[in-house]
């Protein structure tokens, strides 16, 4: 029974971390049929901008923990939306209309760039922003003992995923993005800035990944290579739920947060291993993953 | 009698004359040419799916293999012959791929690109985690002969050459008739108009799995030769980053040409080799650049400065 209370609680919180870094993904490709493979590279500058903004904060005496919070989170999203703008207007929109699997290696050749910028930038040595962490202190759920900070991803998580189901089905912006999704031509014709609402996209899609790289920076070292590992699984979450659906982000998020818990405290060893295991899985039965479309076959 | 083609010539002169150049040329020379002629081999398997439409994210899984089995059977099997280990990398690379072609066959696009990367980083997080194996280390390769000749230590590169051109101009020569072959022309049929191509009574997934297998297989030879190599396998070698730059090395060529993934990866081994040392923290920044310069401005890769140039002549 402890174990399962374990995985449930431990699945539950690498799912919301999964979601948070997928989600970006899942919305950039849904509007603009590319798979960004640079998204980690954008998860890992939000965590570099949190970690280094952060470390600069309480090195200089401050103690205030939600002034560390708004720094975590703000740092994240500006240097995300900047870096997502500049991708966005200098490069990808020279390329639209070619192939998407094109796309995919324009973005590679991105993911390459950012690695070694960032490398540049902050150097090879690790960053440490421990102390949101340990602020939050633990919690004791019977023998279970659950850090403070990692019922706060859950959180945050449940909030970016509230306010991104509402944006995309409650809004007039939503609205005409989903226009966009299903019918790309008819909605230039119809009057939609398409260009505008590919760059917004971009542009959020990539500040989702950064703010996922900020809140994740107090848990690990913030090193080189963080992003390159970050976007293997993240594409594993979205496919199992289907390409560019939040819904499908979500319940990815948890089959394949769930899956990887239960391995943990049952066979260690099938760890990385799982994930992909279930991708597959799901991609026999379902091609499109569990909430994707079928694409017409053209002729 | 098959009539020996221009083409076919021209393959065997110049894998003469890169032979004999070894007689002459520095040993780094001849290591650098033996490592870009392996790397020439995976990425024919590349050029191969890219001609059917599809882009393999995963190609360093076959690499992989190929390297461990060298790697395996000279240490558990005791075998040493260079060949055998090859042949030893080819059998149980095509028995993998026969089976995860009837799945990914089903696949195009981005799907096939991400399945193929995660399928190399399954095989990637399993070495990690054996430790027997030397676990991110990786292990050393035996001391290899090959048909009983055992290559003095100081030359062992220059046989390691020639068996690499020997291996490769094989290669070439079979994926010239293959390209031109029935097969080879549905493939790309299939990237240009999948339905059609069924209506034309051709089995699209028949024609794509042949294709995946041997493109598998080369992509084993390649590895293989790696490991024979630098005389080292680590799990490196399935990351998907390793693939990442057979795809660049495919796209620098084009897939105009068979010769053309020989010349992309001497250009990319050469770079390479020079940018790590004067630049060890911006060489993937290059890397970068250049293969959006190249997706933008030579979108059929360095093969159409050939024929572009031949066709203004004429």
């Amino acid at each position: 029974m402890l174990t399962i209370w374990a995985i449930l609680i431990d699945g539950l919180i690498y799912a919301s971390w999964l979601f948070l870094v997928a989600a970006g993904l899942t919305v950039i490709y849904g509007v603009m049929r590319i798979l960004n493979m640079a998204h980690g590279s954008l998860y890992a500058l939000g965590a570099y901008a949190s970690a280094s903004s952060i470390g600069w904060y309480y090195a200089s005496g401050g103690d205030q923990l939600w002034i560390a919070f708004a720094l975590l989170a703000g740092c994240a999203i500006v240097i995300g939306a900047i870096a997502g703008f500049i991708m966005e207007r200098g490069i990808l929109r020279l390329m639209y209309g070619r192939d998407e699997v094109l796309m995919l290696i324009v973005t590679f050749a991105l993911l390459l760039i950012l690695e070694d910028l960032m490398k540049l930038v902050w150097g090879t040595t690790p960053y440490f922003a421990y102390q949101p962490y340990a602020a939050l202190g633990r919690f004791n759920f019977g023998v279970l003992s659950v850090s403070g900070y990692q019922i706060m991803v859950v959180g945050v998580s449940v909030v970016v995923g509230a306010i991104l189901w509402f944006w995309l089905e409650r809004t007039r912006t939503g609205k005409i993005l989903r226009s966009i999704i299903h019918d790309r031509e008819v909605s230039e014709a119809m009057g939609v800035n398409v260009r505008r609402m590919f760059t917004m996209t971009f542009v959020i899609g990539a500040g989702l990944g950064a703010i996922a790289g900020g809140f994740t920076a107090p848990i690990i070292s913030v090193v080189p290579g963080i992003g390159v590992e970050v976007i293997v699984v993240a594409f594993a979450v979205v496919v199992t739920g289907g390409l560019g659906s939040i819904t499908g982000a979500a319940i990815g998020a948890l089959i394949v947060g769930l899956a990887r818990a239960a391995s943990i405290h049952t066979m260690p060893q099938l760890e990385l291993f799982i994930i992909y295991a279930v991708m597959a899985a799901v991609l026999i039965f379902r091609p499109n993953g569990l909430f994707g479309q079928a694409t017409a076959r053209k002729i | 009698m098959m009539r020996l083609q221009k083409t076919e010539m021209l393959l065997v002169v110049a894998a003469l004359a890169l032979g004999l150049s070894s007689l002459i040329s520095p040993d780094w020379l001849v290591f650098t040419s033996t490592l870009a002629i392996a790397a020439a081999l995976v990425v024919m398997g590349v050029v191969m799916l890219m001609r059917a439409g599809l882009v393999s994210f995963g190609q360093g899984l076959f690499y992989c293999i190929g390297g461990y089995a060298v790697g395996l059977g000279g240490r558990f099997l005791g075998v040493t012959d260079a060949l055998a280990l090859v042949g030893m990398g080819i059998v149980a690379t095509v028995a993998l791929a026969m089976v995860l072609g009837l799945l990914l066959t089903r696949y195009r696009e981005i799907f096939f690109a991400m399945l193929t990367l995660a399928f190399s980083m399954i095989l990637y997080g399993v070495l990690v985690k054996s430790h027997g194996l030397g676990s991110t280390d990786g292990f050393g390769v035996v001391n290899w002969s090959i048909l009983g000749y055992q290559p003095d230590p100081g030359h062992e590169s220059a046989t390691g050459l020639w068996l690499a051109i020997v291996l490769a101009l094989a290669a070439a020569l079979f994926l010239n008739r293959y390209f031109q072959s029935s097969i080879g022309l549905a493939c790309e049929a299939i990237r240009e108009n999948e339905v059609r191509v069924e209506y034309m009574g051709i089995s699209r997934r028949q024609v794509l799995y042949i294709n995946y297998v041997i493109a598998a297989a080369l992509g084993s030879i390649g590895g293989s030769l790696t490991a024979l190599t630098a005389g080292h396998v680590d799990p490196t070698m399935a990351y998907w980053t390793i693939s990442g730059e057979f795809v660049f090395i495919a796209l620098l060529g084009g897939t105009g040409h068979v010769a053309a993934p020989f010349i992309a990866a001497f250009i990319f081994i050469l770079v390479r080799t020079y940018a790590v040392e004067l630049f060890p923290n911006s060489w993937q920044l290059i890397l970068g650049v250049v293969l959006l310069l190249i997706i933008l401005f030579l979108p059929k890769g360095i093969w159409s400065l050939f024929t572009q140039k031949r066709r203004a002549e004429a």
